[in-house]
């Protein structure tokens, strides 16, 4: 047994599967799992989708306790880290215990950016990050008759088709001009705004609000917009976006931009620190240029990275980015990472649903699927090869990934 | 309880009781079976929960939808006609006794 010691500072999705990864490639040294929030380490994504209709927490577990036991993974729930030491190489607990680290992974995420709004501070208005929001979300969700979501991104519209099947009105109030505009192109923003205007919610786009209102004891009665109007409701969801936890690493005098800036091989500034997942940005393998996601696949890829190069495997971080939404019976999926595109196809298969294909220089960039499984594990396939695929190749199979991808 | 059965690639046989309404994905997971990674949790994102369902069982689980049948494609071990998506199999009391086989990988 290995005497090195990897402690790992966040419980999420990145910080299990760090903690996981390690284990299954081999590492026999000490890992220590310290996150903030009390339990097992569990699954986001269902927050925002099958876990406010069913309410099952004890189903988002990766795994369960004996798991960690078995795997001799030190797992400290319930537990903020406020400093680190590189000097050291110990981080400190906000209780005052400091633990001493060989290798430090800092997988301490994301959390909600609280939009310059007045009065955000009154009852029921909401946010959804962690399982303590979602619980209290679908508690007051069964009371609610009108809610009204501040941000169309991911998570917002989400909710909103959650919300829309427990019926209770909706109204979604997005700054941007169209939906979900900072991750998916304009033919798939008009495709789910048709989708939730057919499901009745009211979708307000290019429209900022300033302030809630207070209902005279402290409720939320409804919101201002920046243009006057008034909108009545009772219940307010803010989803206006994330911002990285890198605090803790740049009070320790690591490299931050937009989060933690790591290299091609998920490295601080600090060799003996790694970062991965919503916390960190990193050098996008195709552009070059440095992309931060927030994505399941971004957080567990970063992870088996880092346990590969920790286990003596290094290799550059090369995975094929993907994503997925589920709003109603609409699944998006994306593959790729689609900005810089110059050029795109949109198509509608017999099947139903949509494909929008993204290139860049006549070159496959991305592909955007709405219920259309084949083709997004198609592009993926296609990605992952490291062979370009030139648009004029793609054309001559109708743009049909699937063919394609059977064909090369 | 219904009990489902969970075989190795090497024939090591594990029993675990179910609870009604999980998924065979999450009672792999739950009970600490190995074999069955889930990366996306049962959204059927992944295709890393792959089993073959036993002959003599295929009739009460059914085979695999279409969507199901796309994702499938992409597993890494190979595809057979009792192929399914662990996390796509609900546990009822029609599967008492369910034995699924597990492939030789899931990445
Ligand atoms: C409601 C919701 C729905 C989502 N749906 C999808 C989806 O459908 N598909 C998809 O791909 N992605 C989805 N995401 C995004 C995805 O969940 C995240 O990208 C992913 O969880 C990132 O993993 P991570 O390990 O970087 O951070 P997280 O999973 O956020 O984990 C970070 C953890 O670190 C802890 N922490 C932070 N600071 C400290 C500290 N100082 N000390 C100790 N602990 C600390 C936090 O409490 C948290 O538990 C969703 C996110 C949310 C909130
Ligand atoms: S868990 Fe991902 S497809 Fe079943």
């Amino acid at each position: 047994m290995s005497s090195e010691r990897v402690v790992i500072v966040g419980g999420g999705h990145g910080g299990f599967q760090m903690a996981a990864s390690l284990r299954s490639e081999g590492f026999s040294g000490g890992i220590t799992l310290i996150g903030e929030e009390p339990g097992l380490p569990y699954q986001r994504p269902p927050l925002s989708k099958a876990f406010l209709k069913d309410g099952d927490a004890a189903r988002l577990h990766f795994r369960p306790q004996a798991f960690f036991e078995t795997n001799n993974i030190e797992l400290i729930p319930g537990t903020r880290v406020s400093r680190i030491d590189p000097a050291r190489k110990h981080v400190t607990t906000a209780t005052g215990d400091a633990i001493g680290y060989d290798h430090l992974v800092l997988a301490t995420g994301s959390r909600n950016v609280r939009p310059p709004v007045a009065n955000l501070h009154l009852d029921n208005v909401l946010t959804l990050r962690n399982l303590a929001d979602a619980a209290d979300l679908r508690a007051r969700l069964s009371g609610a008759r009108h809610v009204l979501v501040i941000g169309g991104g991911f998570i917002g519209m989400e909710f909103a088709a959650v919300a829309a099947d427990f019926g209770v009105a909706v109204t979604v109030i997005e700054g941007a001009g169209r939906l979900m505009a900072r991750t998916v192109s304009g033919a798939v923003s008009k495709h789910f705004l048709a989708l939730h205007e057919g499901r009745g919610t009211t979708v307000r786009l290019g429209r900022f609000v300033s302030e809630l209102i207070d209902d005279g004891t402290g409720r939320v009665a409804g919101v201002r917009l920046a243009d006057g109007t008034r909108i009545d409701g009772d219940m307010v969801l803010i989803a206006a976006g994330v911002t990285p936890n890198s605090e803790l690493a740049s009070e320790a005098g690591l490299a931050v931009s937009d989060g933690i800036d790591v290299d091609e091989f998920l490295r601080t500034s600090d060799p003996a620190i790694s970062a991965l997942g919503d916390c960190c940005n990193f050098p996008d393998p195709v552009s070059g240029n440095r992309v931060r996601l927030e994505s399941v696949q971004a957080a567990t890829d970063h992870a088996r990275a880092i346990a590969r190069r920790l286990t003596g495997k290094p290799a550059p971080y090369a995975a094929v980015p993907w994503f997925w939404s589920d709003q109603s019976h609409f699944k998006l999926q994306i593959a790729g990472l689609g900005s810089g595109a110059d050029e795109q196809v949109a198509l509608e298969p017999e099947s139903g649903g949509l494909v929008v294909i993204n290139f860049a220089s006549g070159r496959l960039l991305s592909v955007e699927t709405v219920n259309s499984a084949s083709a997004h594990m198609s592009a993926r396939r296609l990605l992952a090869s490291g062979r370009p695929v030139a648009q004029a190749d793609l054309a001559a199979h109708n743009y049909n990934l699937v063919d394609y991808a059977r064909a090369v | 309880m219904p009990k489902i059965t969970f075989v190795s690639p090497e024939g090591g046989r594990t029993t675990v009781e179910a609870s009604d309404g999980d998924s065979v994905m999450q009672t792999a997971l739950a009970n600490g079976v190995e074999g069955i990674v889930a990366e996306c949790g049962g959204a059927m994102m992944c295709a890393t929960c792959h089993c073959y369902v036993d002959e003599d069982w295929l009739a009460r689980t059914g085979t695999a939808s279409d969507e199901e049948r796309s994702m499938l494609d992409f597993a890494a071990s190979e595809v057979r006609p009792e192929s399914r998506l662990s996390c796509q199999i609900t546990v009822t009391g029609d599967l008492d006794g369910l034995t699924v086989h597990l492939p030789d990988a899931q990445i």
